[in-house]
C-alpha cells in the first residue's frame, strides 16, 4: 500500500529531517510511528501525504510513485488520502458541518450525498448532531473528532494521523484511540505519528521508531 | 458537465457571499471602480454627441456667398445661372436681404433693434447646398466665387465642422488613453482587493490545499469575486453616465434641440452597454487572475 526505499529529506540550511528510510505499510495495516519531537516523524507522513518531496528515494503510495507524480496530479492522490493534524486545521469561520463537508465538495460530490456523508462521519466520531455547532466552543478532543470525520467523511482506504492525541488529556486521548481501533477494524490502513506509545497500548500495531530521524528497529522495515 | 456548472454555480455563491458580509468596504469598492470608469465613459459620451452633431452639419456641405450691396437682379440671376451649373451643387436657394431680415427677427426677437437700425444691413445671400461627397468641390467653388465681381464674401460651412473632426479625433484618443489608464487602475484595485481576500483566508486555502484542492477549484471564488466587482463597477459607472446626460439635459433645455434632432443628447446604447459590461468584467477577472496566479504560490503544499 505505502513503500518508502532509501527516503532521505533535507530541508534548506541542512537539517536531515529523515535519513535512509526503507518502510513498507500493507493494505489494513495500522502502524504506529514513535520517537520523541524532532525525530522525523512529521516529515515522514508529509512524505507519504506527497506534501514534501523527498530529497532522494521514492515513495510509493497505492503503487504510485509520488516523485512521478505532476504538481497538478498530487491533489488527486491526497483526496484518496485521511489526513489528521495535530493542530486540527480546523476553519473556525465555519461550522462543524462545514468542516467536515470541506473534502467532499473539493472532490466534487453530489449535493445530495454530502449530507448523508457528513452525518455518517460525525456519528462515527460521537458527535452525531453537532452539525451546526461552530468549532471554537468544543474542547480539544471534540475538535480533534472532527478533524478525524473530516479525514473518514470520503471513505479513504489509508488514513495518515500526526499526533492526534497530543495536546489531549488521558479521557480525549482514550477515545481518539478507540475511534482509530475501529477504523482499523473496518479495514482502513492507518499510520499514525506518536510520542506517547502508552495511549495506544491497546491497539494492535506495528511499531516503528524514530530517532534522529532514522528507523532505530529496521528489522520492521518491512520493504 | 453538470459538475462542472455545479462547482461554478458554488463558486458564484461563494463570491456574492463574500460581497455581501464585507458590505461596506465592497460598497467603497465599487465606487471607486465606478468612478474610475465613469470617467472616459463620461468623455466617450460627449465626443459621441458633438461627433453625431458634426456629422449631422458635415453631412450636407453649405457654401454661402454674400453679394456686394451695389449687385443688382441681374447680377444675382446671371450668378444663379452659374451655381447651377455647378457640378458640386445639389441645390442653390436665393436668400433676399429682406428675407434674411424677415428670418433674424423671427428667430432671435430682435425686431425693437431693427427699427431702430433704420436700414436693413444685411445683404443678399446665395446658399449653395452640396452633395455630401463633394465638399472638396464646393470648396474650389468657394475660391471661385470669392474672386466674382459682385460677392463680397464666400464661406464654407464644412470648415468648422472639419476643425471639430479633428478635435474629435484628439478628443477619442484621450478617452482611449484615459480609458487604458484607468483599466490598469480597476486591474490593479481588484489585484489589491484579492490579496486581502486571500490573505484572509489563508487558513482555508491552506487547508483546502493539504486535503487535495486543486488550484483550480481554490482560484475559481476568487476569479468570480474579480469579475463581479468589475460588472457592478461597471454597472455603476453606467448609472452614474446615464445620470450625469440627464442631468445635463435638463441644464441644456432647448439648446439640445441644436445638437440632437431628436432632442435628447446620444447616451449608451444596447452595445456600448454591452461591450461596458463585458469590458469591466474582463478587467476584474484579469486583476484577480493575476493576484490569485501570484500569491497561490507562497502556500504550501505546491
Amino acid at each position: 500500500m505505502i513503500r518508502l526505499l532509501g527516503v532521505s529529506k533535507r530541508y534548506p540550511g541542512g537539517r536531515d529531517a529523515v535519513k535512509n528510510i526503507d518502510l513498507g505499510i500493507a493494505r489494513g495495516e495500522f502502524v504506529l510511528l514513535t520517537g520523541h519531537s524532532g525525530a522525523g516523524k512529521s516529515t515522514l507522513l508529509e512524505l507519504m501525504a506527497g506534501i514534501e518531496r523527498p530529497t532522494t528515494g521514492s515513495v510509493t503510495v497505492s503503487g504510485q510513485n509520488l516523485g512521478r507524480l505532476s504538481r497538478a496530479a498530487l491533489p488527486f492522490l491526497r483526496r484518496r488520502l485521511g489526513l489528521v493534524f495535530q493542530d486540527h486545521k480546523l476553519l473556525f469561520d465555519r461550522n462543524v458541518y462545514d468542516n467536515v463537508a470541506l473534502p467532499l465538495r473539493i472532490a466534487g460530490f453530489a449535493s445530495a450525498d454530502i449530507p448523508k456523508r457528513v452525518g455518517a462521519a460525525l456519528e462515527r466520531v460521537g458527535l452525531g448532531g453537532r452539525e451546526k455547532h461552530d468549532p471554537v466552543g468544543l474542547s480539544g478532543g471534540e475538535q480533534q473528532r472532527v478533524c478525524i470525520a473530516r479525514a473518514i467523511v470520503h471513505r479513504p482506504t489509508v488514513v495518515l494521523a500526526d499526533e492526534p492525541t497530543a495536546n489531549l488529556d488521558d479521557a480525549y486521548a482514550r477515545e481518539i484511540v478507540t475511534l482509530f481501533r475501529h477504523l482499523h477494524e473496518a479495514g482502513v490502513t492507518l499510520v499514525v505519528s506518536t510520542h506517547s506509545i502508552g495511549a495506544f497500548g491497546g491497539a494492535n500495531a506495528r511499531q516503528v521508531e524514530l530517532r534522529a530521524g532514522e528507523m532505530t528497529n529496521p528489522q520492521g522495515a518491512r520493504t | 458537465m453538470k459538475n462542472w456548472l455545479r462547482e461554478h454555480g458554488l463558486a458564484m455563491r461563494d463570491a456574492l457571499v463574500r460581497l455581501g458580509r464585507h458590505f461596506v468596504a465592497t460598497i467603497l469598492n465599487l465606487l471607486v471602480i465606478g468612478i474610475a470608469l465613469s470617467l472616459p465613459l463620461a468623455l466617450y459620451i460627449v465626443l459621441e454627441n458633438v461627433s453625431a452633431f458634426s456629422q449631422q452639419a458635415a453631412a450636407e456641405p453649405q457654401l454661402t456667398l454674400f453679394l456686394r450691396s451695389d449687385a443688382d437682379q441681374g447680377d444675382a440671376q446671371s450668378m444663379e445661372a452659374r451655381l447651377k451649373s455647378h457640378p458640386a451643387a445639389a441645390r442653390v436657394q436665393f436668400i433676399t436681404k429682406d428675407r434674411a431680415l424677415a428670418n433674424l427677427e423671427k428667430s432671435a426677437g430682435l425686431s425693437g433693434v431693427v427699427e431702430e437700425l433704420g436700414s436693413n444691413p444685411l445683404p443678399d445671400a446665395f446658399v449653395v447646398t452640396g452633395h455630401p461627397d463633394q465638399a472638396e468641390a464646393l470648396e474650389s467653388l468657394r475660391a471661385d466665387a470669392a474672386k466674382w465681381a459682385k460677392v463680397d464674401h464666400a464661406q464654407l460651412d464644412t470648415v468648422w465642422a472639419r476643425q471639430v473632426e479633428a478635435a474629435l479625433r484628439a478628443g477619442r484618443a484621450t478617452v482611449a488613453a484615459l480609458g487604458l489608464l484607468l483599466g490598469i487602475a480597476l486591474v490593479a484595485i481588484t489585484f489589491n482587493t484579492i490579496r486581502l481576500q486571500i490573505l484572509n483566508r489563508r487558513e482555508e486555502i491552506e487547508v483546502s490545499k493539504l486535503i487535495g484542492a486543486t488550484n483550480g477549484f481554490i482560484r475559481r471564488p476568487f476569479l468570480y469575486l474579480g469579475a463581479l466587482q468589475g460588472l457592478m463597477g461597471g454597472g455603476i459607472a453606467w448609472g452614474l453616465v446615464l445620470l450625469a446626460v440627464n442631468a445635463l439635459e435638463r441644464e441644456l433645455g432647448v439648446a439640445v434641440s441644436l445638437v440632437s434632432p431628436s432632442g435628447h443628447l446620444a447616451t449608451l446604447g444596447l452595445p456600448e452597454t454591452a461591450a461596458l459590461a463585458g469590458l469591466a468584467t474582463m478587467l476584474g477577472w484579469l486583476g484577480a487572475w493575476l493576484s490569485v496566479s501570484l500569491h497561490l504560490r507562497r502556500f504550501e503544499p505546491a
